[in-house]
């Protein structure tokens, strides 16, 4: 691990990303919001979303994550009134979008685009036709929808396919067919609903950066729902976390992700790097201290701070011996973060000292068990 | 076989032509759109009705359930009403149509909602309002089921316009009745079968092809 280049590079300006910590009214925000199905004669109603508050802040890309059952299906569709709240406000730019009737949200609906899983494009219109969907339905002239549709087929990069049927199309290209048919009402949020679960994992990559291209460019606020910790790592900026219908968690995605405080997050973070201990320590290792035995500690690198000089002088300030076990890094909304296991062979005062060092460079660190 | 034969051979078909053609457009102007309903006003679907779904229903049901040759009797004041008169080619359509309206309507309604519902939802979100989903959605995409459908009503009509001549609506069934059954002419009998086997064949491969150029589904990649 090259801690010098890595000091280097976390210095990109954060700061300029397209709403981040802006004071400008939030392009969608939930107000107590709970939806409960069933609720009649037949049976218990399933509550699908419970007291439901969050905020999407204007020009981010902010993802929902969540098990599938969460309520991120639910939640995602209230925004475009797919489905109605059984309490509470839906509020889109500012306007409510519970309280307006179907004509009023037609309205509002072409200022949304929307994405989706198995990318519903139709099996008997090209993939210009398809773009061009909306747009019909908008009721815009055929000379205009050429001068719209050509330049989104070439922003995704499917001008040669224009004329293609969507059977002809892998499922990356549809899946930028779809996106494109999102944008064709040059919309002010776009919804993506599990948009690369059925996508390999390159294929993902590269919708995931044209999600980003299009945020960036466009100033596009995108809200996202997934079930996979990767997408939001790779493109969500701000990030909520959902389990049995309620929010556990929200803010910034680095600071929810290296947080992780609920529970719910540690689980959907199980993927992440360095997370899991590996096996040869995990059996051996015991929750009391014994004379002798070394402390395994996981120490938490975010951003700017390096950890390897730090570790070095735990030995040569402190006279600690340490061992490297394990150890990952990785990159969360485009910061580095990354953990390493280490034992320390030191009796538990010295544990305490090492442990206010780090805290003091910046560096957290758990106590995880012991090993003799 | 003789040249008046082959006259009445001639007419006979016209007449079955004349029948199958008029019934099955009456037919599909009702019934499409009586399928479409059908798919389309469950209960939390795009016009939801779903009492007039139910009672639609079980008309339809009532209708496919009697047998055709009764109809045709059971309905003769109505018949009247409309063509004016209770026999003939002319008359022998209103049966024929009030026989095909909820068979085409059943037909119209499976394609439509072997749509995938996906499909809907898109549109919604997109801010269309039903009719344009009805149009532009589900009509678009059932295009190749609804060519089956109007294919299968089509050969069905032939069949059922061979039974018209029970209250003289002449054509290709008539003829073989009368004059292959009961004048013992079984070359009659024979020809009459070949030109329906022909026409069925005709109508079913045309249909066929339509349906395979409707549908966009399975295009090599």
């Amino acid at each position: 691990m090259n801690m010098a280049v890595m000091n280097k590079t976390a210095q990109s300006p954060l700061d300029l990303r397209p709403g981040d910590g802006s004071t400008a009214k939030p392009m969608v925000e939930f107000q107590q919001v709970s939806k409960r199905f069933g609720a009649g004669s037949s049976g218990a109603e399933v509550v699908a979303l419970d007291d439901v508050d969050l905020i999407v802040p204007r020009g981010s890309v902010t993802g929902i994550i969540g098990r599938s059952g969460a309520g991120k299906s639910t939640l995602i569709r209230l925004v475009n009134g797919l489905e109605k709240p059984t309490s509470g406000h839906v509020l889109v730019d500012g306007t409510d979008v519970a309280g307006l009737d179907e004509k009023n949200l037609r309205s509002v609906r072409r200022s949304i685009g929307m994405i989706f899983q198995h990318f519903n494009l139709l099996s008997s219109r090209t993939a210009f036709d398809n773009i061009a969907l909306p747009l019909e339905i908008a009721g815009i002239d055929k000379q205009t929808i050429e001068k719209r549709v050509t330049p989104l087929l070439d922003l995704v990069g499917l001008s040669d396919k224009r004329n293609r049927y969507p059977s002809e199309l892998s499922g990356g290209q549809k899946q930028r067919i779809g996106i494109a048919r999102a944008l064709a009402t040059e919309p002010k949020l776009l919804l993506s609903d599990e948009a690369t679960s059925a996508l390999d994992p390159e294929t993902t990559r590269s919708i995931l950066a044209l999600l980003t291209k299009i945020n960036r460019d466009l100033g596009l606020t995108v809200l996202l729902i997934t079930h996979e910790m990767e997408v939001i790592k790779t493109i969500a900026a701000h990030v909520a976390v959902i389990d049995g219908g309620r929010i556990v968690e929200q803010g910034a995605t680095f600071d929810v992700f290296t947080g992780h405080k609920h529970e719910t997050t540690r689980a959907l973070l199980g993927g992440l790097a360095g997370m899991h201990l590996p096996e040869f320590l995990t059996s051996r290792m015991t929750n009391v201290a014994t004379p002798g035995s070394h402390t395994i500690l996981r120490v938490i690198f975010k951003g700017e701070n390096a950890t390897e000089p730090m570790l070095a002088r735990l030995g040569s300030d402190l006279g600690i011996e340490v061992n490297i076990m394990a150890g990952a890094v990785d990159e969360i909304a485009g910061r580095p973060f990354g953990m390493l296991v280490v034992s320390l062979l030191a009796d538990l005062e010295k544990i305490d000292l090492a442990r206010n060092f780090l805290a003091d460079h910046g560096l957290s660190s758990e106590v995880l068990g012991y090993v003799r | 076989m003789s040249a008046d034969i082959l006259a009445l051979l001639f007419k006979a078909t016209g007449q079955t032509l004349y029948m199958v053609a008029v019934a099955g457009l009456i037919g599909s102007l009702f019934g499409i759109p009586l399928g479409v309903f059908l798919a389309t006003s469950g209960r939390g679907e795009l016009f939801p009705a779903p009492s007039i779904n139910k009672a639609l229903g079980l008309v339809v049901n009532a209708t496919r359930s009697t047998p055709f040759i009764i109809l045709v009797v059971a309905i003769i004041p109505f018949t009247r009403a409309i063509a004016g008169t209770s026999i003939g080619t002319t008359a022998a359509i209103v049966p024929l149509t009030i026989a095909t309206i909820p068979f085409i309507a059943r037909l119209v309604e499976t394609a439509i909602r072997e749509v995938d519902p996906g499909l809907t939802e898109a549109a919604r979100a997109m801010g269309a309002s039903p009719m344009q989903i009805v149009f532009k959605v589900l009509l678009a995409e059932a295009r190749p089921g609804i060519a089956s459908a109007l294919t299968l009503t089509i050969v069905s009509l032939i069949g059922y316009a061979a039974m018209v001549g029970a209250i003289g609506g002449g054509g290709l069934g008539d003829l073989g009745i009368r004059y292959g059954y009961q004048r013992f002419m079984p070359d009659v009998m024979a020809i009459v079968v070949v030109v329906l086997i022909v026409l069925v064949q005709l109508v079913q491969s045309a249909g066929d092809r339509l349906a395979r150029q409707f549908d966009k589904r399975n295009r090599p990649k």
